[in-house]
């Protein structure tokens, strides 16, 4: 098959590009391999680790099953976005940091995508569903334990929540909640 | 030295880079220019290659260049685990590797590779050209006990009946002993399955020539053992290769192995040291790489009705795969802690480590001792039930007990670990209200509640070669960088060896920098990091060094302050005259006056290797609780407290992560976690992560970390080993809360629905129409 190429225009980060990519080529490729954004990780490129993840038009998607040309005219964030042109961490990004979320980091910047747009959600989710709008990525490192709390207490600083922030478990075992029954 | 830093809980000195996704993974790194490896895997299970036709897939577009296993003329037969090398031949690991085989032993086995311009053409040439290879098929065998049966197909010659080791333990008599009158039996065959590392980076590498040398980039563990076995399997001087290792995604063992660092460098040798990248697919890292070795165990144990062992016999079984990677080391390793775990007058135990047409199984966070701590502890369980005992109290009578001295390991139990943690971990989790409450339950909807503990050690002392290497260099600021023979892989090990740097040094954290990108070319020779050893092993380096470079600026401050050596001391950046306090200069200062200094100029640094012949035990427990769906076949874990006596805790934020990542996987290995094969082709059949069932967030309770800190005497910080640990008793304590639960006690993992749907069934608890069919 002989190649294709098609011209993309979208924004990336907050900046508008033009980019020439070849048609069979996912968002993942051209995020990595055009524009030099290695945040975006390859795990598994068909959809089931989630360390691709970047937001779409403030939703967060699989770039590597998401081609590039899909993404004309979209608007397109990466976790070199979050950081302020100070260098200064995003408080979800700092979050991940203090509460010791990030091992490995591989999966991290994903994590940290689909985080990033609870937080900003405006919503307050349960523990329940927090754990299912995270459930699309896969860590081998930190048994999500760690990345739980650094996304729920994002979440609830963001609310405005800051006293229940800080009521979050820490690594400590003081506090040890009657587990949930069956649903 | 103070120990300002140690024992604090500093987020890790690379967090803030990777939470920006600025650190550089292996595939980060490499230029787009790359040509693009794959390797083409055979597609029967054990068979000869009669012949490959590339000439279909030599035309498509962007197809640089196919190699097959024809095109290896000298044969190079090498050794792939992480292991030490041994000059004592009779100590060095299997050499059954082949770069590229005409002889493949295993479905995925490496016949071939395509050289290609991108990722498209060298998968389109793949497809067809696996389609052009003709093999001779061979029968093939799966399971370890049958592939020791007369006329199972051999898979090396030199290793009959296919047993690649076989070893035997015996003390006391037990034939005497079971003579006792009174004895209480209880005995049972446990069986543990295959799973995968994971780790969310794959293997990935690439290669290119420098010089007249080759430059292999790759995620790995132990990038010097790489360099050895490169230099091995290409029949090349060791020292032709330089082996980089970035920031690496996850190991877990898996890359504890040479993988592809070898097939990468030759062909970019064969390419006149062309850039080339092998970036292993998901679907092939599940099968091509490493696995855990399932292993079936048989115990017997003899008890008096005080609950005390006369007699005690285990046999273990051990699937290996087609090559022997870490080969007999895993399943020693079970028998070994046997006689120590629950140690007894009259043992007969022997293990055998078995070749199969499967995966290649080598190292993987634990290294034997999930499986083993598995079969212990389930029948541990089932000891204590026989005689009518709590299981924790038949636990506590019969574990190690302190002062217990083993001879071969010079390990010894210097504290009171099982009963601490078990302690501890009780009133953590509420364990002794909640196995009443939950004892005698009916209904479809049971809770139940258990414990269950371990064996493991630290290091590989006395087996292998203990030795760790660091070097510190100080700059103008009097800030340093070190550098390890321990690899950072997101354990952590950069950041503890800052705050004992920090310490022992006398400077603030904020100026020790690791250098984590390792190059054998620079960084000082070490093993890389495995068996939990990392933190114990650098701090003798780390330790030794620090106060050597101490040494070197307390004699350049004499020289600056006038004031003897042992009047002065570095604390917090300064030095200090100890005599009466004073702050004479700040390490700063003096750096930069022991440079430009006209008379005497220094670069102040240190570099040491230190071997070290000791080792430490490593103990811990798990209690689990758990909610189980009896007609659903679920099991829910609700609550899950592991607690652990790692010696001194370093950072106690990191240590919980390990645990937690322990813990998590654990939880895979007991209830989800699980690789296929056809029984018939020998095809792997859930090779990707939506088939193969990882723990999900979803699957996670709470994960609670706690420990007990015994200072440990032989080690350089007080610490020991914690890396594996917290994976070893997990999969046993889901189990025995399950039988807890239900009063099914299951003797085989993972318990998922397909067996407790067919074990709650013969049990009776289940029995519709459709369990009778």
């Amino acid at each position: 098959m002989a190649k294709q190429y098609k011209v993309v225009h979208c924004t990336v980060n907050g900046k508008e590009i033009e980019q020439v990519v070849d048609v069979r080529s996912s968002l993942t490729d051209m995020l990595r391999n055009d524009l030099h954004l290695t945040s975006v990780k390859k795990g598994c490129e068909v959809g089931e680790c989630g360390a691709c993840t970047v937001i779409i038009n403030g939703e967060g998607f699989n770039s590597c099953i998401y081609l590039a040309v899909w993404a004309e005219g979209k608007e397109i964030w990466t976790l070199e976005g979050l950081t302020g042109p100070g260098g200064e961490l995003s408080d979800i990004q700092q979050a991940f940091v203090d509460e010791g979320a990030i091992q490995c980091g591989f999966c991290t910047p994903g994590f940290i995508m689909t985080s990033w747009e609870i937080v900003n959600s405006g919503k307050e989710y349960t523990d329940d569903e927090l754990r299912k709008a995270l459930s699309g990525h896969l860590c081998r490192c930190t048994g999500y334990e760690n990345i739980f709390r650094a996304v729920k207490k994002t979440m609830l600083r963001h609310l405005g929540k800051f006293e229940e922030a800080e009521l979050v478990n820490s690594q400590g075992i003081t506090e040890y909640p009657e587990p949930m029954p069956f649903k | 030295m103070s120990n300002k830093y140690i024992g604090q809980a500093v987020t890790r000195l690379d967090a803030h880079d990777k939470a920006m996704g600025r650190i550089k993974y292996t595939d980060d790194m490499c230029d787009k220019s790359a040509l693009v490896i794959r390797v083409l895997h055979s597609t029967v299970a054990n068979g000869i290659v009669k012949s490959i036709d590339t000439s279909e897939a030599e035309k498509i577009p962007g197809v640089v260049r196919i190699f097959t296993c024809f095109d290896l003329k000298e044969k190079h037969y090498y050794p792939t685990a992480g292991h030490p090398w041994s000059t004592d031949p009779h100590h060095q690991d299997i050499a059954d590797r082949l770069i590229m085989t005409d002889h493949p032993l295993f479905y995925g086995d490496d016949i071939g590779a395509v050289v290609a311009e991108d990722e498209v053409a060298a998968s389109q040439a793949l497809r067809i050209l696996e389609k052009s290879v003709v093999y001779e098929e061979l029968p093939f065998v799966l399971d370890a006990q049958e592939a020791m049966e007369e006329g199972a197909p051999l898979l090396h010659e030199k290793f009959p009946n296919n047993v690649l080791a076989h070893t035997e333990i015996h003390m006391g008599s037990v034939e005497e002993a079971i003579k006792e009158p009174g004895l209480i039996k209880c005995e049972g065959w446990y069986e543990t399955q295959p799973v995968q590392h994971c780790h969310i980076e794959n293997f990935i590498c690439y290669a290119y020539g420098e010089g007249d040398r080759t430059v292999v980039v790759t995620s790995t563990q132990i990038p010097h053992i790489v360099r050895r076995v490169i230099g091995q399997a290409t029949g090349m001087d060791w020292g032709k290769f330089r082996v980089i290792k970035p920031y690496v995604g996850g190991g877990f063992g898996n890359k504890q192995d040479v993988l592809y660092e070898p097939l990468c460098a030759w062909i970019s040798i064969q390419l006149g040291g062309r850039l080339v990248k092998l970036d292993v697919p998901r679907e092939e890292t599940f099968i091509c790489n490493r696995i855990r070795h399932a292993i079936k165990y048989h115990i017997t144990s003899w008890m008096r009705p005080d609950g005390s062992f006369a007699a005690r016999t285990f046999k273990a079984w051990c699937n290996n795969g087609a090559y022997s990677s870490h080969g007999h080391a895993i399943a020693a390793k079970g028998l070994n802690a046997f006689p120590q775990l629950y140690p007894c007058d009259n043992i007969d135990g022997e293990t055998w480590t078995v070749y199969t047409n499967r995966s290649v199984a080598g190292a993987m966070r634990g290294y034997g001792m999930p499986q083993a701590s598995y079969a212990f502890e389930v029948h541990a369980e089932d000891c204590a039930r026989a005689v009518g005992m709590d299981p924790l109290e038949f636990r506590r009578k019969n574990l190690m007990p302190v002062g217990y001295y083993h001879a071969f390991s010079k390990n010894e139990l210097y504290s009171d670990t099982f009963n601490q943690c078990f302690d501890k971990g009780a009133e953590i989790i509420g364990y002794y209200e909640k196995a009443k409450k939950y004892a005698n339950q009916t209904g479809d909807i049971r809770r139940g509640i258990a414990a269950s503990t371990f064996w493991y050690n630290t290091a590989v002392y006395p087996i292998a070669l203990e030795t760790s290497s660091c070097r510190i260099v100080m700059n103008q600021d009097g800030s340093v960088q070190f550098q390890l023979g321990e690899t950072e892989i997101g354990q952590g090990a950069d950041t503890v060896a800052a705050q004992m740097i920090a310490d022992t040094v006398g400077i603030p954290l904020s100026m020790v920098h690791p250098i984590s990108c390792q190059d054998t070319d620079v960084t000082p020779f070490g093993t890389g990091v495995y068996a939990s050893r990392g933190t114990y092993t650098l701090g003798f380096s780390v330790r030794q060094t620090a106060l050597l470079l101490k040494e070197k600026i307390l004699e350049a401050a004499h020289q600056f302050t006038r004031m003897p050596v042992y009047n002065l001391d570095l604390v917090d950046g300064k030095i200090i005259r100890t005599t009466d306090g004073r702050e004479l200069m700040t390490i700063g200062e003096l750096a930069l006056s022991k440079l430009y200094t006209t008379e005497g100029s220094q670069h102040l640094t240190a570099e040491s290797t230190y071997q070290i012949k000791s080792n430490a035990y490593s103990f811990g427990v798990c209690f689990a609780e758990v909610e189980v769906d009896i007609p659903m076949c679920r099991v829910r874990v609700l609550n899950i407290v592991n607690v652990h006596d790692c010696g001194q805790v370093i950072n106690p934020l990191l240590a919980a992560g390990q645990v937690h990542g322990g813990q998590s996987m654990g939880i895979g290995y007991a209830l989800s976690e699980k690789l296929l094969w056809d029984e018939k082709t020998g095809r792997p059949l859930n090779n990707n992560l939506l088939d193969y069932k990882m723990s999900s967030f979803m699957d996670h309770p709470r994960l609670v970390a706690d420990f007990v800190e015994n200072y440990e005497p032989t080690s350089a910080y007080g610490t020991k080993g914690l890396g594996e640990p917290p994976t070893c008793p997990v999969a046993p304590a889901i189990r025995n809360a399950i039988g807890q639960a239900t009063g099914v006690y299951i003797n085989e993992l993972p318990l998922s629905p397909h067996t407790l749907f067919r074990e709650f069934t013969d049990a009776g608890l289940i029995n519709d129409s459709f369990a009778e069919e």
